[in-house]
């Protein structure tokens, strides 16, 4: 076996070292019952080229989103990752590492995950950030306890331009306490998260752009809650429109949670993906997630450790602030270092880009019969609504390779008003091709 | 002065810190020390754009992001990386982090763009190979654990155990047993497992282990009562030992209207030799990114599916695969009891798919091999350096995939457990896990795995040896004034905590302007 080193010599002069027979006897204090008898229902090693033929059969099964006009975004979306990115992650010394508990032979992860803090920070216009999370959806659940505990008050409201996915997983991590209110779903950018707050309300949490692709007032909804002494929990799924459209930092937002992925990661069906935290420095020590801050050493010189740790769980066992140990290292190197290829003016190019795009894709979907384009704004990503149900449409198109969009129904399941909803976005891989055949076929099956 | 000031020396601020190293071996400036916000490594057209849809919200605040070219940004990272350990330049011997071998085919085939460039929300007529890999893996580890089902979503170990226990929570209220309120939890047990119980609102309970490190069925049985909801126990435990009477308590659990959870961080040692299910475990997270073999990245991505008995599984989060007639379904709405959704889509996909990789090159043979290696290797460690370790639980007879050792052989040297940890970097090891569990003092906690060579085991045993004799022989300022000859000497944690400076800020006494 390819990766097991012994041979069968080795094994019994090592035997004969720990005084053991055979290495069955190593299993002596497993009780009998416990042990397997038998052989297990499963395959025998195999050859690199017998699993890889395996493999590749499975991936054959899929459409890749490269195999022809794609318009899913709705909280993960394909970008172009420059070549460098991939090639430097796995470099052995990063790809192989462990997490960075012993920080004189771990400076490189270390000054990494600090220049990613940096850029984080400067992304959302927050004074610190985190050294990553799993996930937008799992951080902004993270955000949400965070709130619960710096204003020790109970009420959450959630938008209704929430992720509905974003709105399942807070659900679940507050077991769905009846102090959790989730307004309806706003796909016309409608509904009025602001009435909702009170004197008990610890956080609202919006997303801009929002689920529907609409852009939303920060400022205002900073406003209103502030004025309540509660917090506002900014998300933002599509990274990247942070730069065109102004940092939540700026507006006044008290927590900012990103989904990364759109920097540096693959789409991979889902993860592995980066959640992103930033927020107030009077806020560090209720933030979830891995600091590393800056120090000097013993001859002091400049060098980076994980710092606060006492918050953490494997340091603060029942008193830890959060349920995240192992997160999302690689993934946040990834988004550094094409953040750091993009840098400010690679971003704010990107970002124009994408709205470029998006605005042709919205004028060539406005002029086919039976379309109605919902927003008024957007950055990539928008709803149209469709004579007949989305679902069925998008399957159609499917079967022809033009990936469309995402029926709403598959978020939000049993509720009419929505039923006939397409959410789609564009990035700076579509192209005039790619909407034109979009709209051709979405005409058609429409017609 | 060592310190690389090749490149652009001028950007957004200006590099501060003196310098120490190897001339191949230099230090590398921040990047916002090096790049300035006008450079950057990707074209991208310009694109002409206005501002009818976007209602009056664009950008007035500065990014002020650094951008490198692609020739500079190589050389940051790769010079960044170079002041990394990583498994493989050495062994990595952290007990209960199983820093095993990463194949690299596993990185090939997760870059197949079947896998790497499908979305989660594709129509799933599209994603049927994806599909099909879940159910696969599934297959693999409920056959290999003898369990029910598998929730594959959780994004790492402590995940998987917050999803393990709201499933138990679900199941105790669908039971009408909603008021259990405690959780027990060994004071051996890794930190996530306090924090996890806590987190999901539990009072925990805390067994003792007995003389010989592991739990009493007695213990546990005193423990239990009308209010216990679960017990978290890890088996293998952090002791590095087979917990013996690990049936007794699941069936005192069981009896006691309580679920036993199983951490699983140690399924290393018995993978393909016990399975978890014959000990009457109720849920156990799985970590792909220790015991098969997904990379550790410098601190993730992980996984940690869970694990669920019959009585779980109806409680399993959603999203999961359905198999029937025709095509793979993807359940992603909630029937009935199932506890909800724990992550957006559809969780660690890329980690899927090396996880699977893993298993089919080793195939049930070659998993149950890597186990007994990895017992032998930790096992063979133990007795070379027994009677110079002292080894706390010696008399329990050989231990499992990791070896404990406790500070006693330190004792009158003037050394630490950390000090020691620090000269073996000095030897060219990464230190092994120091402090933890917390049931012994000064504890060092050695897992070798399967990966390593008997040569290599020679010589970390031969280090070890060495050292210790140089510590009793009085030679302690090689220890406490360790590491000498890393990219930095020890690090002033106290100041990083008491001034926390959390990110690059332009020099105080320097203009900011970008050049």
């Amino acid at each position: 076996m390819r990766y097991l080193p012994h041979s069968p010599a080795e094994r019994a002069d090592m035997l004969a070292v720990v005084g053991a027979a055979s290495a069955d006897d190593l299993f002596a204090a497993v009780p009998a019952a416990a042990r397997l008898r038998g052989r297990l229902d499963l395959p025998d090693h195999a050859p690199e080229f017998t699993v890889e033929a395996h493999m590749r059969a499975l991936a054959g099964r899929n459409h890749a989103a490269a195999d022809g006009p794609f318009f899913i975004g709705a909280g993960a979306y394909r970008h172009h990752v420059p070549a460098t990115v991939d090639h430097l992650i796995q470099r052995s010394e990063w790809l192989t590492a462990y997490t960075p508990y012993q920080p004189e032979v771990s400076q490189g992860t270390l000054q990494m995950l600090f220049e990613f803090q940096t850029q984080v920070a400067h992304l959302t216009g927050m004074e610190v950030a985190n050294a990553s999370m799993y996930d937008g959806s799992t951080a902004t659940a993270e955000a949400v306890l965070m709130a619960k505990r710096l204003t020790r008050k109970d009420k959450v409201v959630l938008s209704g331009g929430l992720h509905p996915h974003y709105r399942d997983v807070v659900r679940t991590y507050l077991d769905n306490a009846p102090s959790l209110v989730c307004q309806p779903p706003s796909p016309e950018g409608q509904g009025d998260i602001l009435s909702q707050i009170d004197d008990d309300t610890a956080a609202i949490v919006i997303q801009t752009p929002d689920f529907f692709g609409h852009l939303r007032d920060v400022e205002k909804a900073a406003e209103a809650i502030h004025i309540k002494g509660g917090l506002l929990i900014v998300v933002v799924t599509e990274v990247i429109s942070l730069g065109l459209l102004e940092a939540p930092g700026a507006l006044g937002a008290d927590i900012v949670v990103c989904e990364g992925q759109s920097i540096g990661n693959a789409l991979n069906f889902g993860g592995p993906y980066v959640g992103l935290m930033a927020t107030r420095k009077e806020f560090i020590r209720q933030m979830p997630g891995r600091l590393c801050g800056e120090t000097v050493d013993a001859d002091g010189n400049r060098g980076f450790v994980l710092t606060l740790s006492t918050r953490e769980q494997h340091i603060r066992r029942e008193k830890a602030t959060s349920n995240i140990c192992t997160n999302s290292g690689l993934c946040a190197l990834a988004f550094s270092i094409h953040m750091g290829l993009l840098g400010e003016a690679g971003l704010t190019r990107l970002a124009r880009l994408n709205h470029a795009r998006a605005v042709a894709l919205a004028k060539a979907l406005r002029t086919i019969p039976g379309v109605t384009l919902l927003n008024k704004s957007f950055f990539n990503e928008m709803t149209i609504r469709l004579p007949v149900p989305a679902a069925p449409i998008v399957e159609l198109l499917a079967r022809a390779e033009v990936l469309a969009g995402v029926p709403v129904s598959r978020l939000i399941p049993n509720d009419p008003s929505v039923a006939n909803l397409l959410v789609l976005a564009a990035t700076e891989l579509t192209t005039d091709e790619d909407i034109d055949l979009l709209a051709a076929s979405l005409t058609e099956a429409l017609a | 002065m060592s310190m690389n000031t090749q490149g652009r020396p001028t950007g957004t601020g200006s590099s501060s810190a003196a310098a120490t190293g190897s001339s191949l071996l230099p230090d590398e400036p921040l990047l916002f020390e090096i790049g300035d916000t006008e450079h950057s490594g990707v074209d991208l057209p310009e694109a002409v754009i206005d501002d009818e849809f976007l209602a009056g919200f664009r950008r007035k605040t500065p990014l002020d992001l650094a951008g490198l070219t692609e020739p500079e940004a190589l050389r940051h990272y790769v010079r960044l990386s170079r002041r990394n350990y990583s498994i493989d330049s050495g062994m990595y011997p952290l007990g209960s982090c199983t820093m095993k071998h990463n194949p690299r085919l596993n990185e090939k085939i997760a870059r197949l763009p079947g896998f790497a460039d499908i979305h989660p929300l594709q129509p799933v007529s599209t994603v049927q190979g994806a599909l099909a890999l879940m159910d696969e893996l599934a297959h693999w580890l409920m056959t290999l654990t003898n369990t029910a089902a598998v929730c594959l979503t959780p994004k790492a170990g402590a995940h998987g155990e917050m999803t393990g226990m709201m499933a138990i929570r679900a199941a105790q209220v669908a039971r009408g047993q909603g008021h259990r309120n405690i959780v027990l939890v060994p004071d051996s047990a890794h930190g996530t497992n306090p924090a996890t119980a806590a987190f999901l609102g539990y009072t925990v309970k805390s067994i003792p282990a007995n003389a010989a490190g592991t739990v009493d069925a007695a213990a546990v049985k005193a423990a239990l009562g009308p209010d216990v909801a679960a017990i978290m126990l890890t088996n293998p435990n952090t002791c590095g030992l087979f917990e013996p009477q690990i049936i007794d308590i699941a069936k005192a659990v069981h009896e006691a209207g309580a679920y036993f959870y199983c951490d699983g961080a140690n399924f290393n040692a018995i993978m393909g030799v016990v399975r978890p299910g014959d000990l009457g475990i109720d849920a156990m997270h799985i970590n792909l990114h220790k015991t098969f073999s997904t990379p550790h990245g410098g601190g993730g991505p992980g996984a940690g599916p869970v694990v669920l008995s019959a009585a779980l599984a109806p409680f399993a989060p959603v999203p999961f695969v359905r198999k029937g007639e025709g095509p793979l379904m993807l359940v992603e709405h909630a029937p009935e009891q199932h506890l909800g959704r724990i992550t957006a889509f559809n969780g660690q996909m890329g980690m899927y798919v090396r996880a699977l990789t893993y298993m089919l090159s080793h195939g049930g043979d070659g998993l149950a091999q890597a186990a007994k290696d990895a017992v032998l290797n930790a096992n063979y460690v133990k007795a070379r350096l027994t009677p110079a370790f002292s080894a706390p639980f010696a008399a329990a007879g050989a231990c499992m995939h990791e070896a404990l050792f406790d500070d006693q052989f330190l004792e009158g040297t003037g050394v630490t457990t950390l000090d020691f940890a620090k000269a073996m970097i000095d030897e060219g090891f990464h230190p092994m896990t120091m402090y933890f569990p917390l049931v012994v003092h000064g504890a060092m906690l050695v897992e070798p795995t399967e990966s390593e060579s008997k040569q290599t085991l020679d010589a970390f045993c031969d280090t070890m040896l060495a050292l210790a004799a140089d510590a009793k022989a009085g030679n302690a300022a090689r220890f406490t004034s360790a590491p000498t000859r890393a990219p930095r000497r020890r690090l002033d944690e106290t100041r990083a905590a008491r001034q926390p400076k959390l990110k690059w800020e332009p020099p105080a006494d320097l203009p900011q302007a970008a050049e």
